[in-house]
């Protein structure tokens, strides 16, 4: 044969129009540490020359327990269905508050690192979702609260509790599912940049953070699930708080399908559009 | 028959330009056009949507292959699809139509510290950016030792790398690039930036990866490096392939397309970059009487004029204008509207504008003129032109240049020589 150097290991790439699929799974793979590293990149960057640290995880969401505590619980006086209010408004805050940073952080995500896609080749699916895993961590961290809130009240939770984990899945889900979506779309529409706080805003109050969503009509239960959020939040409360809190079965399902479509969409959506991002980022 | 490292079949990239892109890309412009649309089917009868866009093809049709262990040149002139090419062999963006086989991975010093984060240390710099490279960790924790190394810089492993010289941050940068060990490796006018120490260096390596026998793609306008190192050239001109083959017939074909272009009149020329709205249509050096002069010397008052249009006749405020004189892809100089005017120009409809040189201030040479127009909403940058410079008397004292063999002195500075003997002040103060 020709050359001793030729390794027939190396593998060989063929690159044509619209016909990457397969090979994007595989890449999606092999770049598999590059998902770890922006993830460990972000987290290490978050909170370097913050005075406090890390303890933001912390503060940020007891200050909103507290507001939220005062203005529902006390100023409005609405039911807390027999759990202390501080309680019921951690297991709303959590994967609100979660959802929020993380999808958020995830749609601007490739514009903040627009210089490394205009410059080098990964899977781009890799940028969105590294940062809603740092989002997680947060989330991880400020858990701790509630364990406090919930010990302090001397609060137990029931067998419930074991499908936890099932509702932070949802959570991460829905927010990587908006988030891919927003970041796929600020690359075109900075406006996104405006839209995207506003969400976070005004999703707030029409989910059931500052109360249970048993507060609202019998009748308009699954209009209100259509906010994905609806049943992730309910969800956690089940999940912790038990007993009274049962979930509205029609509207979770509902919920979970929604969540199901916008990631699937997402992904079609973000695959879609991904090869034109560095011409137009 | 060899092993190919590189296989281009067919390789097109279409790029849409035009009216659309330039109404604004945002939301807003994308929700009109949509409500719009009944109303537009409507007075166009219910026919298809006309064209509201334009094509612009950066790369048609292009065929080549390249061996392993070969060094080949790519060549051609600004806007002629070179960075397109580098773009698609690295899946940065994707080709309309054709096939590209690459074998092995690649790796492209054009790439040099994409990644780095400032806040982080350099150690989780090297880690972080390998991986955006491409490496594995294990890789990276095998070759960690030797990219320190390389880059020297051992005792500021764990200082933020915003805190580095910018002389370490491009060593470190270099250094996870070079030890990527690929396939395939892209040069891109990297000998363009960095200090000598940092030209070197990249040099050597490249020899080193071709050395071993691997193959190496190098991008530049700068001819004598590319005629040092490559075998081989490919010349692009407007996005298609005009030549390939042995280098000094590319640089040949290339000076040739270069006359060629520079004959052509600048409002004819699509080798530009801009928005659209205005346009640099003209350009032309005149001497103190007005005439037109095709080379300026060293001292002479000289005048570049520099032709503009706005498109529909349109005025464009606060424009400004930036003539760059480059010598061997380095700036030499720049006339700035925006230095020497204390407000900005408007720009109505068509017209020109003079940049007036009292004293030409370049030695004898060959130097590629840049015109930048600009205004808040609208630009144009184009390769206008190659000015030639002779010797003059710039000095005004008959010496030419500070030193006869001084080839690469490119700027003249006029100045004054007063000595000053102290031992004679002494001897009166003494007195």
């Amino acid at each position: 044969m020709s050359n001793s150097v030729i390794n027939p290991a190396i593998k060989e790439i063929v690159l044509e129009p619209d016909k990457a699929q397969r090979q994007y799974w595989f890449d999606l793979w092999r770049y598999r540490e590059l998902f770890y590293f922006l993830a460990w990149r972000d987290i290490l960057v978050r909170y370097k020359q913050t005075v406090v640290g890390v303890a933001w995880a912390v503060i940020r969401p007891l200050l909103t327990m507290v507001i939220l505590t005062v203005v529902f619980g006390q100023l409005a006086g609405m039911d807390s269905g027999g759990t202390p209010y501080p309680i019921l408004v951690m297991c709303g805050m959590l994967p609100w508050q979660f959802f929020a940073t993380a999808m958020s952080e995830s749609g601007s995500s490739l514009v903040r690192n627009s210089s490394m896609v205009s410059k080098v080749y990964f899977p781009r699916l890799i940028v969105p979702a590294s940062s809603v895993i740092t989002s997680l961590v947060d989330f991880m961290i400020s858990a701790v609260i509630l364990v406090c809130v919930m010990i302090y009240y001397q609060f137990m939770p029931g067998w419930e509790v074991v499908f936890l984990p099932l509702f932070v899945a949802m959570a991460f889900l829905a927010a990587f599912g908006v988030g891919v979506w927003v970041s796929a779309l600020m690359v075109r529409f900075r406006d996104f940049r405006f839209i995207v706080p506003f969400i976070v805003q005004f999703g707030l109050y029409i989910s059931p953070v500052g109360f249970q969503s048993g507060v609202v009509p019998e009748q308009w239960r699954w209009i209100y699930s259509l906010n994905p959020m609806v049943g992730v939040i309910d969800g956690f409360r089940w999940a912790i708080l038990g007993g009274e809190h049962k979930i509205f079965v029609p509207g979770m399902a509902i919920s979970i399908v929604l969540v199901l479509f916008i990631v699937y969409s997402g992904i079609w959506f973000f695959r879609k559009t991904e090869k034109t991002f560095a011409d137009i980022i | 028959m060899t092993e190919k490292s590189i296989k281009v079949e067919n390789l097109s990239k279409k790029y849409i330009i035009g009216k659309h892109a330039q109404k604004g890309d945002g939301l807003r412009h994308v929700l009109q056009h949509a409500a719009a649309a009944p109303f537009r089917w409507a007075s166009n009868g219910f026919r298809k949507d006309p064209k509201t866009y334009e094509e612009f093809w950066a790369l048609k049709n292009l065929n080549f292959e390249v061996g392993v262990g070969e060094v080949v040149g790519i060549i051609g002139r600004n806007g002629a699809g070179k960075s397109t090419l580098l773009k698609l062999l690295s899946r940065i963006t994707e080709q309309t139509e054709g096939r590209i086989t690459l074998r092995g991975r690649m790796a492209s010093l054009l790439e040099v510290g994409t990644g780095f984060h400032p806040e982080l240390t350099g150690r989780e710099n090297i880690y972080l950016n390998g991986a955006v490279l491409g490496m594995t960790r294990l890789e990276i924790k095998r070759k960690f030792d030797e990219i320190v190394d390389f880059a020297e810089v051992e005792k500021f492993l764990d200082t933020p790398v915003k805190r580095y010289s910018s002389g370490m941050y491009v060593r470190l940068a270099f250094a996870v690039a070079a030890h990527l060990e690929p396939e395939i490796l892209v040069v891109d006018e990297v000998l363009a930036v960095g200090d000598i120490e940092f030209q070197k260096k990249c040099i050597g390596k490249m020899s080193d990866v071709a050395g071993c026998g691997r193959t190496v793609l190098f991008v530049s306008h700068n001819m004598a490096a590319v005629q040092r190192l490559c075998d081989r050239a490919i010349v692009l001109s407007n996005g298609e392939m005009i030549y390939d083959g042995t280098t000094n017939k590319a640089i040949d074909q290339y000076l040739a397309d270069t006359r060629q272009t520079f004959a052509k009149p600048l409002i004819e020329r699509t080798d530009r970059s801009g928005t659209g709205q205005v346009q640099v249509i003209s350009m032309s050096l005149l001497n103190e009487q007005g005439n037109e002069i095709t080379e300026v010397a060293s001292g002479q008052r000289a005048t570049v004029r520099v032709g503009y249009r706005c498109r529909d006749g349109k005025t464009i405020n606060n424009a400004a204008v930036n003539v760059v004189f480059l010598r061997e892809d380095r700036i030499c100089s720049v006339l700035a509207s925006g230095t020497v005017r204390h407000e900005p120009m408007m720009f109505a409809g068509e017209g020109y504008v003079d940049m007036i040189v009292e004293a030409w201030p370049f030695t004898e040479g060959l130097y590629q003129v840049d015109i930048y127009l600009e205004s808040e909403e609208c630009h144009d940058a184009i390769n206008a032109a190659e000015l030639h410079v002779v010797d003059g008397d710039y000095y005004g004292t008959g010496s030419i240049r500070p030193n006869q063999h001084w080839k690469d002195v490119g700027v003249l500075i006029n100045h004054r020589c007063e000595p000053v003997s102290t031992t004679q002040k002494m001897l009166h103060s003494g007195s």
